[in-house]
């Protein structure tokens, strides 16, 4: 699927990317990982054809500089941080369906999945919705269409629990229908660990770790997830509450579904009120 | 490039639709006509000049003033701030072409430049046509056709700028000077005072010809003033040169080969170089 041979880059005299050599099969997901200014996004704007570089890139044979619109139709894409886009989203779907042949109505799907309705915002600028939104309209124009390979920079970031489980089950579906490769990036591996097989670490522009991980955690399990307080306190309610879960009578006994993948960031969440907890029980549902 | 064109042209409309630059552009164009039809300017007579003549040279020589900064100034901030900004780095990661991408986006903006410049003038002569004010249709027509290549010229200079700058700031700084420069060589102003200082002749005259804008400024006047009182001595000597319909050619095609030559060197420093 992927094949790095000798990739550097330079900005002038600064060298962002040394010499990296990758090989990445079709079906693999791989978390891409490197504190900031480690290479992560110079590297993936050389996969997009964005960068000229030395070395070469070929995505299914094909060099992304000369071939970009046939590679790049095969290539989905979740920058981090959302552009300030001044289309309203409406024009943002027809233009991307367009460049694509992709229905409106496939990525309209997705959107709905992750709680958006387009329909609702599809007329306000893209710039004008709330990080969240921003988010999902591009989760929605990325997986909406056919892609071989995905690269998402910290996707989920910005998403309400919800929402991540959501997204999760789409990734789950979409890379059991087809072999799609991910490509994730982010700075923390903790929050994409559950989603991956094989973690690539990057420092100053170089490929420091390759480690295949075991591929224990499906993208679509779920955690049966029982918390018991000590007391009740409004800050951990409303921090649970927003998980989904849902308390008894005595709002002491905390019950409820969590996606598996995001079983690190959730015991992350616990973590920060763990005075408050007497009991903790996590099992995976058969 | 063709299926890839036409999204990218429209994006670049609708994007424009909704800029501030555009808003402010469009008013400015038709704000400059409504004021010279209510300063009674189709009723006075200048140099010879009457009716909407007198109002059509009175609004090239302000657009002339306003069309080529406006551009400069506008696009490369739009341009390049999309690329500081992250809008390049999406978009360019969807499977469009960069030939598409790059021409439909200029041409996008080319029309959304002129067409405010036009409508206004279009908007005059109809006017003028309800008012029963006699409309001179050659000048009109070939009004059309400089404002059109000056458009283009300016955009293409603005495109070559924002791409070959590694910031908005910088390009902006260079697009004001390059204007700049072309306004202080016009025939009555810097050149004015070369010649007083006796710079040889075909100096002054060849700066005359190579700037765009006294090339506009000359073709505009010309068709009123045979005898050339308002322009400036380089220009006397172009018009002695080519002939009328010489210069009202070179006049056309000349903005449109800078702007088209500059498009060209533009989208060759961008396909080679770093997208973003």
């Amino acid at each position: 699927m992927l094949e790095l041979k000798q990739l550097s880059k330079h900005f002038r005299k600064n060298r962002v990317l040394d010499a990296i050599d990758l090989s990445v099969a079709n079906g693999e997901r791989i978390a891409l990982i490197g504190s900031n200014g480690a290479g992560k996004t110079t590297l993936i704007r050389c996969l997009l054809g964005e960068y000229v570089h030395e070395g070469s890139v070929l995505i299914q044979g094909l060099d992304p500089r000369l071939e970009r619109a046939r590679v790049l139709r095969e290539v989905g894409f979740v920058p981090q941080l959302p552009p300030p886009l001044r289309m309203s989203v409406h024009e943002l779907l027809r233009f991307t369906s367009e460049l694509t042949d992709t229905p409106v109505a496939a990525m309209t799907a997705i959107a709905a999945r992750l709680g958006l309705d387009l329909a609702r915002v599809e007329h306000l600028p893209f710039a004008k919705l709330s990080g969240g939104q921003k988010q999902k309209v591009l989760i929605a124009l990325a997986l909406g269409r056919p892609c071989a390979l995905l690269i998402l920079d910290e996707p989920a970031a910005n998403l309400d629990p919800e929402a991540r489980h959501a997204f999760f089950d789409l990734l789950a579906e979409q890379t059991a229908a087809r072999a799609i490769t991910l490509l994730i990036s982010s700075h923390r591996l903790d929050e994409v660990a559950p989603l991956v097989n094989r973690v690539v670490e990057m420092d100053m522009g170089r490929i420091v770790l390759d480690d295949r991980v075991a591929d224990s955690t499906a993208l679509d399990g779920k955690l049966t997830v029982r918390i018991v307080l000590s007391r009740a306190e409004e800050v951990i309610a409303r921090a649970l509450g927003q998980w989904g879960l849902s308390a008894d009578a005595t709002s002491l006994v905390w019950e409820g579904i969590i996606a598996s993948p995001d079983r690190l960031r959730f015991i992350g969440m616990l973590s920060r009120y763990v005075g408050l907890i007497r009991r903790v029980a996590i099992e995976e549902q058969s | 490039m063709f299926n890839d064109l036409k999204p990218a042209l429209r994006l670049e409309m609708t994007e424009s639709l909704r800029a501030r630059w555009f808003m402010l552009y469009a008013l400015v164009f038709g704000g400059i006509v409504a004021l010279l039809f209510a300063f009674g300017l189709t009723e006075s007579r200048v140099l010879g000049f009457i009716g909407l003549s007198r109002l059509l040279v009175t609004y090239i020589q302000l657009v002339m003033a306003i069309l080529p900064v406006f551009v400069l100034i506008s696009t490369v901030r739009s341009v390049a701030g999309d690329r500081e900004a992250g809008v390049f780095e999406y978009l360019l990661s969807l499977p469009v072409s960069l030939s598409g991408w790059f021409w439909g986006k200029l041409l996008g903006r080319f029309l959304m430049v002129f067409a405010p410049v036009f409508i206004a003038m279009f908007g005059a002569a109809l006017w003028a046509l309800i008012s029963d004010i006699e409309i001179p249709w050659n000048i009109f027509l070939y009004y059309t056709g400089l404002l059109a290549s000056l458009s283009w010229c300016f955009l293409g200079i603005a495109i070559l700028i924002s791409v070959l700058s590694r910031s908005a700031d910088v390009a902006q700084g260079i697009a004001f000077m390059v204007w700049l420069v072309l306004l202080l060589f016009l025939d009555l102003i810097l050149l004015g005072v070369m010649i007083q200082e006796q710079i040889p002749a075909e100096m002054a005259v060849s700066i005359a010809l190579f700037n765009p804008l006294q090339t506009f400024r000359t073709a505009a006047l010309m068709l009123f003033d045979p005898q050339l009182i308002v322009l400036g001595p380089a220009a006397f000597v172009l018009f002695d040169l080519f002939g009328t319909l010489g210069y009202q050619v070179f006049a056309l095609l000349y903005p449109a080969a800078i702007g088209s030559l500059c498009a060209l060197f533009a989208y060759r420093s961008f396909r080679k170089g770093d997208l973003l």
